[in-house]
């Protein structure tokens, strides 16, 4: 096969365009791109933008699969473009889109408004009483590595929106929240820090919740950091179950607090930086 | 400031199908929603061929004359087995969403195993025994039974 022969081989990138000061309808375009071996999506798209067509657009940051900004469908599967190579995925004709499931704002570009709408709705983010200690914190809360790991995998998520665009539930119903916000839900639900459980399986527990999903586990197949969103909407139809049945000890769980008094260091350690000052004027607390 | 024109960009009914990397459990998904819808269609036409008996014996008689034919058995089997594949997969969802067959949470390592890894050895025994389930309602449908 000439793929590994080390030299350029040309590649036709049909790239589906849309610009929405003229176009009526999304239209494809294809651009011949010479791929060195180990070229990525990415820097395709960049040498048609540098070189054919600079009126191209997609959404990219740090090149590395961190961002998770360059989200699209690749071949009809999403991908991250700055970490798949052309090579593998094409012959010769690459198909690139923009992730579905999402309206289109142009070219390659998807409108992940709704779906951070989503992500905020669950409260995705660490709900106590003791503000003051969140806003000023005087030390780190106590929490054993047996609790982090039943977290840890859900959060290196980086809300690239693959998993929402695979989802076959998420095509038909507008009022799932999808793969990604669940999983951030449910990343918080067992966090031994947060002290709002019942709070959120009351909200759970409707529509936004996860009894649509049936485990068409496509959200893990194609999560580019091994997060296995499926896995986490499960487990968090688990705890519902069990709450529901008053068989869940998080119920009664109190958010994990400071480290005990003999564990925490006598003085405060150099080189710690004091937290930023609000950026919003008049701001008094995380909320 | 202009509103911003957007594409909607929603699968659909495609979606049920398209969109991902069509694993095995992408069709058992598709198929478990289809037979269930079937099963449904089964139901409704169940309830209006019996309630026809309320009105009159005769007209209880005529209807259940009208689907005595091949096409209606043929349809009675495709009933049966949805039944039967909606049922098993049924238990496996079950089971799944009970966090059973899901394994827990783990650090991801490359090259990453998801939960779809650790319920699949389950989820061919209960394709197995639908199929063989489907495969013995046949014969007795139209070998043994008539």
């Amino acid at each position: 096969m000439s793929n590994d022969n080390g030299k350029d081989q040309n590649f036709i990138f049909r790239v589906r365009r849309f610009d929405p000061e003229k176009d009526p309808k999304p239209y494809y375009q294809d651009f011949t791109v010479p791929c060195p071996p180990g070229m990525v999506v990415l820097d395709g798209l960049w040498y048609i933008k540098e070189n054919l067509d600079p009126s191209l657009s997609w959404r990219s940051s740090c090149r590395m699969g961190v961002c998770g900004s360059c989200g699209m469908m690749l071949n009809g599967k999403p991908h991250l473009a700055c970490h798949t190579q052309v090579r593998e995925l094409a012959k010769d004709i690459l198909l690139v889109a923009p992730l579905p499931n999402f309206d289109i704002v142009r070219d390659l570009v998807p409108d992940l408004g709704p779906m951070m709408d989503k992500h905020r709705a669950l409260n995705t983010r660490t709900i106590r009483d003791d503000g003051e200690e969140m806003l000023k914190p005087t030390d780190q809360y106590w929490q054993d590595p047996e609790d982090l790991v039943k977290y840890l995998q859900f959060a290196y998520c980086i809300k690239c929106g693959c998993c929402m665009a695979a989802c076959p539930t998420l095509a038909t119903d507008e009022r799932y929240s999808g793969p990604m916000p669940l999983a951030q839900g449910y990343r918080y639900l067992v966090d031994t820090r947060d002290g709002a459980f019942k709070d959120r399986v009351k909200q759970l527990s409707g529509e936004q919740g996860p009894w649509r999903c049936h485990y068409a586990g496509e959200c893990s197949a194609v999560c580019p950091k091994g997060v296995d969103p499926a896995r986490a909407i499960q487990l968090m139809k688990r705890q519902l179950v069990f709450d529901y049945l008053r068989l869940s000890k998080l119920r009664y769980r109190k958010p994990a607090g400071l480290l005990p008094q003999e564990k925490r260091a006598k003085e405060r350690r150099e080189g710690i930086a004091e937290p930023p000052e609000f950026t919003v004027e008049g701001a008094t607390s995380l909320q | 400031m202009p509103e911003i024109i957007r594409y909607p960009n929603k699968l659909g009914l495609i979606g049920w199908l398209g969109g991902g990397k069509w694993g095995v459990e992408r069709y058992l998904y598709t198929l478990h929603r289809v037979t269930g819808l079937g099963i449904l269609l089964y139901f409704l036409m169940h309830i209006f061929v019996t309630s026809s008996r309320a009105i009159s014996e005769e007209l209880w008689r005529s209807t259940m004359g009208f689907f005595d034919s091949t096409v209606f058995l043929i349809g009675e089997y495709l009933v049966f087995a949805a039944f039967a594949f909606h049922a098993l997969n049924g238990l496996r969802l079950g089971l799944i969403e009970l966090g059973f067959l899901t394994g827990p949470a783990e650090e991801p390592v490359y090259p990453y195993k998801s939960s779809l890894n650790v319920q699949r050895p389950f989820m061919i025994v209960m394709m197995i025994v639908a199929a063989a389930v489907i495969i013995v309602g046949g014969w007795d449908f139209f070998i043994a039974g008539h």
